[in-house]
Order: structure tokens, then sequence, then C-alpha cells
């Protein structure tokens, strides 16, 4: 189940027996999956999946009850579960959106995306104090933030809006800023939280481009949650299925379209239609009802 | 006529001090959404701090009044941002995710307890100190009445204005600025870009603190006395004042501070100096009741 037949990459992020358990709930159930680098891995299962609980855990937001979560660098191995959220963003270069979308918003777009590269200006500037007397070493730095923050507005046609406030968005571009904000923290991990929802089908095809766009050019492995299966069939390398905590299949698309389990996940029972499309359906009325 | 310019010139000396109050109490109610009530007998300490620095630096000898005011501000200044520091640390960050009512309870604590400190160590008698900057301008001379613009005044005005100016660059332009303006928004977002949210909310305690504590030496050389009790009352004016200016606000917090010393100042003047506490506090009532989101302040929207 484990084998990938196209491995692009090596491991990135080792998800060992992770369990978390609220009282007597428990979200999730002893998952072990992979993700790897210059894949986009994709976590499906219905809701209540515990899908944004596997998020939440590796972000710190949560601390896992049991479990090991492994992110693999070159020259070291972070262990998520035992950092705090924001030297997980800073250190272990993950980063993530969320299904509803988290911008600074009373900041403008230009701001947002030189906010999520805090950490390299606060060295920069000695914290801050250079940047109150306009240093070179800091106005130098600020530069470099600046061009890297205008070349993801271009790259996602967001420069006309550069200066605007990041609330007053229409939906789907904030989307698309907050993808882009979570690149600028330069991560080696990026978890998007149904980032389709609530889109249109162009606006989800312009996703699906800048996904594929991020894992090309910048070698990096990307989590996905989505419920939108033409996202997740279209663009996903790798597929790990969830239900009820629990992982009931993990394999490349093709293999998981055809489980049987996921389909009795999906559907409740045995039936021949592709869970593909009923899903489909599913994703697109959960989005409108979102936005 | 040159009544009211000296009233004039006199409430907005007061409305300085005020402002550079109110801005740690704004500051801080942004960042983390809880009143520091303690934050007046940090303004008292650092008051009490100056005081000391004076007596001692005339000790030995100094005599230079602007080197003497330079090295006064920067030990109050720093010492009182430790006080400001350890107070959220052991104060208010442990009581962080508790229910709203506990930092609040916890900051009223700290104010007694800080007020309690000082009395113990310095007494509870009211402290003098000789005029350090004397003299000034005489603007208008009448027969009736001698409108002066004194040095100290001068001193008081342009060092806030330029505080001000210094601090809200620091807000806009700096990376720490835009971590604090991020923490303000989300924090969990904050921390998931990368900011020590923690760190930052120290930092604002810190900023707050310092600035107490130049109100505090501008008080002490104002007034010339000063006891254990003066953060009390200072501390709810600038409150008034930044509720008035919109809490959360920067520039409502100075625009604020201005107001409520200009207020009190003419109170007195034309009135009965006995109610000018009345007077400003009969604003805090009518800003609750006609625009509870200050001048300036953003009206507070729900969060999704």
């Amino acid at each position: 189940m484990m084998a990938l037949p196209d491995a692009a990459g090596e491991a990135l992020l080792e998800v060992e027996h992770l369990t978390m358990r609220f009282g007597g709930l428990v979200a999730v159930n002893e998952l072990s999956f992979v993700a790897r680098r210059r894949e986009i891995t994709a976590i499906i299962g219905p809701n209540g999946a515990g899908k944004t609980t596997v998020f939440n855990c590796l972000t710190g937001f949560y601390t896992p009850t049991v479990g090991r979560l492994a992110l693999r660098h070159p020259r070291r191995t972070y262990f998520l579960e035992r950092m705090d959220d924001f030297r997980i963003a800073q250190f272990a270069g993950v980063a993530r959106t969320f299904q509803n979308i988290r911008l600074f918003p009373r900041m403008s777009v230009l701001e947002n995306l030189i906010v999520a590269q805090h950490n390299t200006l606060m060295a920069a500037s000695l914290f801050s104090v250079a940047g109150l007397f306009g240093l070179a070493r800091y106005r130098h730095a600020e530069r470099a933030a600046i061009e890297r923050a205008r070349y993801w507005l271009e790259k996602t046609g967001l420069t006309p809006f550069a200066d605007d406030d990041a609330g007053s968005l229409p939906y789907g571009l904030q989307r698309r800023l907050e993808i882009v904000r979570a690149m600028c923290i330069e991560p080696v991990l990026l978890c998007l939280d149904e980032p389709a929802a609530g889109l249109n089908p162009r606006e989800s095809a312009e996703l699906n481009r800048l996904l594929l766009a991020i894992r090309a050019e910048h070698g990096i492995g990307v989590l996905l949650i989505e419920h939108d299966m033409s996202v997740v069939m279209g663009i996903s390398d790798h597929i790990v299925v969830l239900d009820h905590g629990s992982l009931i299949a993990d394999g490349t698309p093709d293999e998981v379209r055809s489980d049987p389990k996921v389909i009795r996940a999906y559907l409740g029972e045995e039936e021949d239609e592709l869970p593909g499309d009923v899903a489909a359906d599913f994703g697109r009325n959960h989005g409108e009802g979102q936005a | 006529m040159e009544y009211f310019i000296q009233q004039l010139i006199n409430g907005m000396t007061l409305g300085a001090i005020y402002g550079l109050i109110a801005i740690g109490y704004t500051m801080v109610y942004g960042i983390i959404g809880m009143i520091n009530f303690a934050h007046g007998e940090v303004y008292m300490i650092g008051a009490f701090i100056a005081l000391i620095a004076f007596i001692l630096l005339a000790k030995l000898g100094l005599a230079t009044i602007p080197l003497v005011l330079l090295l006064v501000l920067l030990v109050s200044m720093g010492l009182t941002a430790v006080y400001g520091w350890t107070v959220e640390r052991i104060a208010y960050r442990p009581l962080r995710g508790s229910f709203r009512l506990a930092p609040l309870i916890s900051a009223i604590g700290m104010s007694i307890a800080l007020q309690n400190y000082v009395q113990v160590l310095q007494g509870a008698r009211v402290k003098p100190l000789q005029p350090v900057i004397a003299g000034g301008f005489k603007l208008i001379e009448s027969s009736a009445f001698t409108v002066t613009l004194s040095y100290l005044q001068i001193v008081i005005v342009v060092l806030t204005l330029a505080l001000m100016a210094g601090f809200s660059l620091l807000i806009a332009r700096t990376p720490l600025g835009r971590a604090q303006r991020a923490c303000e928004q989300d924090r969990v977002m904050a921390a998931l870009v990368g900011v020590d949210v923690d760190r930052t909310i120290s930092l604002t305690f810190v900023m707050g603190a310092a600035l107490a504590a130049v109100a505090g030496v501008m008080v002490t050389l104002y007034y010339g006395v000063i006891d254990f009790f003066i953060g009390f009352l200072a501390g709810i004016k600038a409150f008034t004042a930044a509720v008035l200016g919109g809490i959360g606000s920067l520039p409502g917090a100075m625009l604020g501070g201005l107001l409520i010393g200009l207020v009190e100042t003419f109170w007195s003047a034309y009135f009965t100096i006995e109610y000018k506490d009345v007077a400003a506090f009969a604003i805090l009532v009518l800003v609750l009741i006609f625009r509870p989101t200050g001048l300036l302040g953003r009206p507070e929207v729900e969060k999704v």
C-alpha cells in the first residue's frame, strides 16, 4: 500500500502512529503515512474524518496524544509534536492555510506577505532597532522581502491589489493571497486546508495551476485537504484517505479511486459509481455555502 | 484672553503626559484585549525611579541639565521597562487562555501590590524634588496677567511629540511593529507565519512601560512632588483618554490624552478646581454611552 510507483522525492514528513484524543473522542487514531518532497499529498475523507486535526497537530496547535511527526530536512530532522507553533513555522518550515481564510484583514496585501518574512527581517534589523533608524543592512533585507512579495503577487495576478486592505479583496483572491503568504515563509511543507472551497471552476483551475507550479519550481512538499475531487484527482501524486480518524487507504489517485473501502466510506454502501463525482458535487455545494 | 492662552499651554502639557500613559493602555488592549490596570502603577514607579536618579546624580555633582535629563530618562525608561516586562510575565502570561476576567482581576491585584510595594520601600509621605529646569519665556505681558511658557513645558511637549512620532514610525515601519499589528489582528495566524507571539506581547508591555516612565519623569519635574498613590488617578485618567480616543487606536490615545488634559485644565481654570476629576470622568461616562468606540476607534466587528 505504501509503495509509490512514481515517487518523485525522498520522504519529507513521516507521520507515525499519530493519535489525538479529546476526552473520550478519538479524532485521529494510529495514523501513519509519508509525504514526500516534490509531491502533492492529498488527505481526503468524509466530514469529521480528522483531516483538520492532523493539520492542527502538524502546526503545533494541538499536542498529539500519541505519535511522532518527523519532518526531514537535509541536515536534521524536526519532531513537530514537541515544537512551539511559531518555531514550527520559523525553523521547521511548515506553512498552513485555513478552511475559513485567515488573512490579516487590516493590513495591505503586500504587508501580509512581508509579515510572513518576519524572522528574516527581525534578524536583519537587530530586533527592529536598525529598522527605526533605516540602517543599510535592514534596508537591503527589506528590499529583498518586498521583491519576494512582488514575485508572488506577479505570479498570482495580485499585483494591482498590492496596496489594498487584504480584507477588502474578493473571496477568490483572498484564497490565493493566503497560499502565497504561506509560501513567503519559505516552507518545506505547505499545508492547505480546503483551498478550493468556495471557488468557481475557473478559479479552481487557476488554483491547480498555482499548486502544480509551486511543486515544480520550489521543490517542496504539499499536503492538501480537499473535498473537491476534481482538484484532488487532478493534481495529487498521492492520496491518504481517512474515515473516523483512521487510515483506510493510501496510494496513487487511481488506486484510491477504485478502493472499495473508499467507496464505502463516501457512499455508505457499495456501489459502482465513482466516489469522485459525488464528492465533487458535495465539494462545490459546500463551498458555495461558505462564500 | 491671556488667561485662556495660559490655560491652553498648561492643558497641552498635562495632555501630553496623559497621552504618553494612554498609549500603554491602548497598545496592550489592542494586542491582548485586556485593560492593564497596573499600568498607572508602572507610571508611578517610573516617577520614583526618576526621583531617585535625579537625587543620585545631584549627589554625584552632575549639573549639566540636558545630560542629567537624558540620563534620568534612560535609567527610568530602562528600569520601568523591566517592571512592565515582569508584571506581564508573572501576572498575565500564566493566565493567557484562561477566562477573560482572570487577567483583569490579576491586573487589579498587581496594581495594589505595586502601590504597597512602593509605599513600604519609600514611605507614604509625599516626596519633593527641587526644580531642575527653571525659567521660561514671557509670551504676553500685561498689567493683569502674564502668560509664561516655561522651558520645562517646552521640553515636555517636544519630547512627547518626538516620542509619539518615533513610536508611530516603529509600529508602521519596523518588523516588530508589523508583528504587533499581526498579533492584534490574529494571534494564531501570526504564530503560524513565525511570529513569536509571547515575545511580541512582552515587548508591547516593555514599550508601554518605557513611555509611562517618560510620563513619570515629566510629572516629577513638572509638579515637583510625587507619592506612591499618584498612579491610581493618573492611570484612570489615561485610561479615560484611551477610551475617549478609541481604545486600541494609537493616534486615538494621543488625541484622547490631549483632550482630557485640556478639559481638566480649563475646568479648573473657569469652574471649580475641586471638581476637575469629575469633569474628566464625566467624559468617560458620556463616551461610553454615546460613542463607545471612541473618537478614532473602529467599530467592533464580530470575528468569524
